[in-house]
């Protein structure tokens, strides 16, 4: 508990100390850090504990990032509508998916989750009213908190919240009873079957609270862009936040914001930096390498090398 | 308790069990044995439901479950241990058999309360443990037993849940002469509680636990009756027993 | 709807689903055999397609560039093979996963360092430019024709190889049981790096005959790849005549659907809604496709493991 309660701390102050130092660009960038912590977190769920290799979540992400964009678009910016609504579609969607999807094993899972999540990138291009492929800007920011969530602070500190909320609620998740069962599930199926467990609906379900969670980090980050684009829902994203969740360390609690942290500190300071010199441009090929060298040498992510180094 | 009446399956071009009819009844051990490749273990699987019958019906305590999925016969009151181990390799010992106990006792769709602080749960766990041995082993991760030890577990993990019936897929599979004897004083105390059907290749063990055996051979009943029945069965003893008897 | 914009389509389709089936081959036979999900498989058509434009501007001749191209690429496929993904094929699926999109990545760069960020020229070979008359007065695109004959000829030729052949024996026999495979003696390891340089030749002429026609840019892979997945999810994993048919089905829904479905839409529906729902249906078809073959056929249409 200790280590949270300092991070916590830490993140608090952050955006105050940034301010201090007339660095208030790196305010924003570290809300989407959050946004996309909580996004990894939600994959973690469902691909570290539940051992479903899901190559589509970004379609819920995507998505609840899109209903949020069009009912700004359309007129109806209270968070107090909006963000639910983005919650409860990707959740639908996740329902939908993961019915057809969980019926599959292993190749075919990871293909049709994928195959499914193009399919829904494609209805979002094909929404000429909203842009199509070059996406579409909202309006503003969400409101209903009382405070005007334009101002980099105020939505750092509500993001903040949101993320820290989140992050107890999946640990309460993962330490009861329903935790327990889905990692025997992705320890064992057959056995967890065998000692009476109805396998499918734990999945299921499992598969559909990720995707809700997916699904308001997607509303954060329409409100964080103040635009959506279909390149949210495209598997690239997918791809990109399961690299996080990977130099996190799959399964491991802190995986998933440890892993945004990483990769989009990396992002950051190979593209903008002269890190690379001339080359820094080219910084998707830094990532890549990283990305090889962890899948081969350390597939435990830091999360797991710092788990080692205290001996866990 | 138990009622096969025909029971069938065939993949592909191959029919592993084949119109097999037996009965176990309440309170007893009955030994399943036959040559390997006899379809022994694709019989307990279609008991269990781990795989659909072809043909054929189960009837298990008067209902029938030919239809029923695998939980749902789980909650009925049958279990099944593996023939090749199948734990939470990455658990602990004691975690294992908490979660057998946690399928049968209340709902899993708990999302709130940590399982850490369910006592029953973990009391109940460890006398499983103790039952089948592992009183010292509770707090290791079950990947780093013994073989001996990991069959246990596998014991353990189907007795978990309280089941009425317990299918036994030879669990001395693999082991030495102390730990088997292990295992049939293990199974000698359990009986008490519980019906069991074993399948077994350990002849020994066979004739010293069974009430009943049913012989198997190519997916087909070929005999069944009492230990002695059984030794003096012709047909058997060309077929299986031959010259393991003649000792 | 005329009948002329009916054949002209379905000829579209069918070369489209060749093309399709030379990236699905090479991929199916990789997960049948390996059990290896490859996301770098499109990185491969792309390099292909690539190293294509430039073996034709430096010779002049596209039909001289073409067995340059295939050769270079699959080098570079059996040099990944032994450097990077032998490592993957203990590994769980995830981590197959990962690795070769970081592969897709280090690519992706790579092209852009050594062409730039611009598509580049690949240009139809010399006399097949113009279009040629049909039986029927069709006029169709000769370059067209060209890649169905060759789409079809290399079809044929798989065929041949997989059936008829004691490498293709090896193949099918490490398609549906690896370990069997082993035990009978053969050398596995030259047999997967064999077939990962086929399949990278195969991508390579994918990528060289679509070059004309498709623009040859950056990130072309990864469209296409997850067209070649469907195709295989259709077709039964570790099998080719799955992939022949997956891809042909892939094909011709999907370039008919998306000309005709529109077409259709407006006499039902009004004008405005048509042109919004026409592009929409036919872009999602192929995965309602996908989602209906498997609902009854959860293992493709012909899974290679029995």
């Amino acid at each position: 508990m200790k280590p949270a309660i300092v991070l916590a701390l830490l993140a608090c102050l952050f955006p105050l100390a940034m301010q201090a130092m007339d660095q208030d660009f790196y305010i924003s960038f570290a809300t989407r850090v959050l946004i996309y912590a909580m996004a990894a977190a939600s994959l973690n769920l469902v691909l570290g504990y539940g051992g479903m290799v899901s190559f589509g979540h970004a379609a819920f992400f995507g998505a609840g990032a899109y209903i949020v964009g069009i009912l700004a678009v359309e007129g109806v910016s209270s968070a107090w509508l909006a963000w639910p609504a983005a919650v409860g579609v990707a959740a639908l969607a996740a329902l939908a998916i993961g019915a057809v999807s969980l019926r599959t094993r292993g190749v075919y899972f990871i293909m049709i989750t994928l195959a499914f999540a193009q399919m829904m990138y494609y209805v979002f291009v094909s929404l000429k009213a909203y842009g199509g492929d070059d996406g579409v800007a909202l309006p503003g920011r969400s409101s209903g908190f009382g405070v005007d969530l334009r101002g980099d602070l105020a939505w750092y500190y509500l993001v903040l919240a949101l993320l820290g909320g989140v992050l107890y609620l999946l640990h309460r998740l993962v330490h009861s009873r329903f935790g327990r069962v889905i990692e025997a599930i992705r320890e064992n199926e057959t056995r967890a079957a065998a000692i009476g467990y109805p396998v499918y609906r734990y999945k299921l379900l499992c598969f559909v609270i990720s995707g809700a969670i997916a699904g308001l980090a997607g509303a954060l980050i329409a409100n964080q862009s103040v635009y959506v684009s279909p390149s949210l829902l495209h598997w690239i994203q997918s791809g990109t936040l399961m690299i996080m969740v990977i130099l996190g360390g799959v399964g491991r609690f802190w995986g998933g914001p440890l892993g945004a942290v990483l990769l989009l500190t990396l992002e950051e300071t190979l593209s903008g930096t002269q890190m690379l010199g001339p080359y820094s441009m080219h910084w998707q090929l830094a990532v890549g390498a990283i990305l090889l060298a962890v899948v081969l040498f350390a597939p435990q992510g830091i999360a797991g090398l710092i788990a080692r180094r205290r001996g866990a | 308790m138990l009622e096969l009446k025909g029971v069938s399956k065939r993949f592909g071009g191959v029919v592993a069990t084949d119109r097999v009819t037996l009965d176990v009844a309440q309170g007893e051990v009955h030994a399943l044995i036959g040559p390997n490749g006899a379809g022994k273990t694709t019989l307990i699987g279609q008991i269990s439901g781990a795989l659909a019958a072809d043909a054929g019906e189960i009837g298990f305590l008067g209902s029938d479950i030919t239809k029923a999925k695998q939980h749902e016969r789980v909650k009925a009151g049958l279990a099944r241990s593996y023939q090749i181990t199948s734990i939470f390799k990455r658990f602990s010992v004691l975690d294992n058999l908490a979660l057998a106990v946690q399928a049968r006792s209340g709902s899993s769709f708990s999302f709130w309360r940590p399982v850490a602080a369910e006592a029953a749960l973990f009391e109940e766990a460890r006398a499983i443990a103790a039952e089948v041995g592992l009183s010292e082993k509770t707090s290791s991760l079950a990947a780093t037993l013994a073989h001996g030890e990991q069959r246990a577990l596998e014991v353990g993990l189907a007795l978990a849940t309280h089941p009425k019936l317990v299918l036994l897929d030879e669990p001395m599979a693999g082991m030495g002469p102390e730990e088997s004897a292990r295992m049939i004083s293990l199974i000698g105390r359990v009986r008490a509680k519980v019906t069991v059907l074993l399948v077994e290749h350990d002849m020994d063990a066979v004739f010293r636990l069974a009430d009943r055996i049913t012989v198997m051979v190519n997916g087909r009943v070929i005999a069944t009756g009492s230990p002695e029945e059984i030794r003096a069965d012709t047909e058997v003893r060309r077929a299986y027993l031959g010259d393991e008897l003649a000792a | 709807m005329s009948w002329i914009l009916f054949l002209e389509q379905l000829l579209n389709g069918l070369q489209f689903g060749l093309m399709l089936f030379l990236l699905a081959a090479g991929l199916t036979l990789v997960f049948g055999i390996m059990d290896m999900i490859n996301l770098a498989h499109g990185s491969l058509y792309m390099i292909g397609a690539y190293l294509m434009a430039s073996f034709a501007q430096a010779t002049g001749s596209f039909w001289a560039a073409l067995p340059l191209a295939l050769a270079a690429t699959a080098l570079v496929g059996a040099a990944l093979e032994v450097s990077v993904l032998r490592r993957l094929y203990e590994r769980d699926h995830l981590a197959q996963v990962l690795a070769t999109f970081a592969i897709i990545l280090i690519a992706n760069e790579l092209v852009r360092l050594i062409w730039g960020s611009q598509p580049i020229m690949l240009n139809a070979p010399a006399g097949l430019t113009g279009p040629v008359e049909l039986p029927g007065g069709v006029q169709y695109a000769s370059y067209r024709l060209v890649i169905i004959g060759v789409g079809s000829a290399v079809a044929l030729l798989l065929y041949v190889l997989v059936t008829r052949t004691r490498v293709g024996m090896l193949v099918r026999a490490g398609a549906s049981n690896r370990e069997m495979a082993v035990a009978m003696g053969v050398d596995i390891r030259r047999l997967f790096t064999g077939v990962f340089a086929l399949g990278a030749a195969l991508c390579a002429l994918a990528g060289a005959m679509l070059g004309p026609i498709l623009a040859v840019q950056v990130g072309m892979g990864e469209n296409i790849l997850i067209l070649a997945f469907v195709v295989i999810v259709i077709g039964g994993i570790g099998s080719i005549r799955g992939a022949l048919v997956g891809a042909l089905l892939v094909g011709l829904v999907d370039t008919m659907g998306r000309s005709l479905l529109p077409i259709a839409f407006a006499l039902i529906f009004r004008p405005q809604v048509a042109s919004n729902l026409g592009p929409s249906v036919s872009s999602i078809l192929i995965y309602v496709l996908m989602a209906a073959v498997l609902f009854l056929r959860p293992q493709g249409l012909f899974p290679a493991r029995g």
